[in-house]
């Protein structure tokens, strides 16, 4: 069976792995899919170039969980996602999620709602090379809400809260 | 059997304390990874990283875990800022 989840340095084929989640299958009516992209500016500075860092084990494992919190979520016939890591430029692919269903609603559902998770939960850091030097950059508040919206109680998102929002609730 | 826990640091963490990772003899009073943090803290100026209300997030066995989760011998823990990638 296809691995549904890659950590890589190399880049993929954005149409091959859109092909595979329906390849051989009359099922599938469905996939939806979305890639990153390295961009060339952020937060106002030009961005030459980035570095992903990422925790080698953890964030398979991360991947893993996602995409099984997906499938109990929606009823999903395919989930394939790749995530690189190392030097990027801009321009280059980051991320690809794609999802396969019966219906659209939950290929469109699963596939963001993977994003929003791995945004907040997979451990990656990116450092950015602009024209001032290097820079890590910050994790955004915008990102926690996404994830936020699709938490169904608060205990199961503990774990991406900071240990001052968690003293905080004591 | 080992008395040690893996403690890894990532991304500006792991510039701030200078290493990538370390065995660590766990001292008797830290049983928490919260307690784990502040034992480091204590360590001096790079460590102030992990001093609290830096925004830090932390990761036992390779799942995130809150400040009260039990640490013992042989486990992996690390202390990371929040993610960015995607």
């Amino acid at each position: 069976m296809r691995s549904e989840v890659s950590v890589q340095e190399t880049d993929f084929d954005v149409g091959a792995e859109i092909g595979a989640l329906s390849a051989g299958r009359s099922d599938v009516g469905a996939v939806a899919s979305f890639v990153g992209l390295v961009r060339d500016v952020n937060d106002g500075s030009g961005v030459q170039a980035m570095t992903l860092e990422h925790y080698p084990g953890m964030t398979e494992r991360s991947l893993v969980d996602i995409v099984a919190q997906a499938k109990v979520r929606w009823s999903l016939l395919g989930v394939r996602v790749i995530h690189r890591y190392g030097r990027l430029e801009p321009t280059d692919r980051i991320v690809f999620v794609g999802v396969a269903s019966s219906h659209r609603g939950d290929a469109f559902a699963a596939c963001e709602f993977i994003m929003d998770y791995l945004k907040t939960r997979a451990p990656f850091w990116k450092r950015e090379e602009t024209p001032d030097g290097a820079r890590w950059v910050d994790a955004r508040e915008a990102d926690d809400s996404a994830a936020a919206r699709w938490a169904e109680d608060a205990a199961t998102d503990a774990g991406v809260e900071s240990w001052e929002e968690i003293e905080r609730r004591r | 059997m080992t008395t040690k826990v893996k403690v890894l640091y990532f991304a500006s963490l792991r510039e701030a304390v200078g290493r990538s990772g370390e065995e660590l003899e766990l001292p008797d009073e830290v049983t928490t990874v919260g307690a784990l943090r502040a034992h480091l803290t204590g360590r001096g100026e790079g460590w102030q990283a992990l001093a609290t209300g830096r925004n830090v997030r932390a990761a036992l066995n390779q799942c995130m875990v809150g400040a009260d989760a039990a640490v013992s011998a042989g486990d992996e823990v690390a202390f990371f800022p929040p993610v960015t990638g995607g």
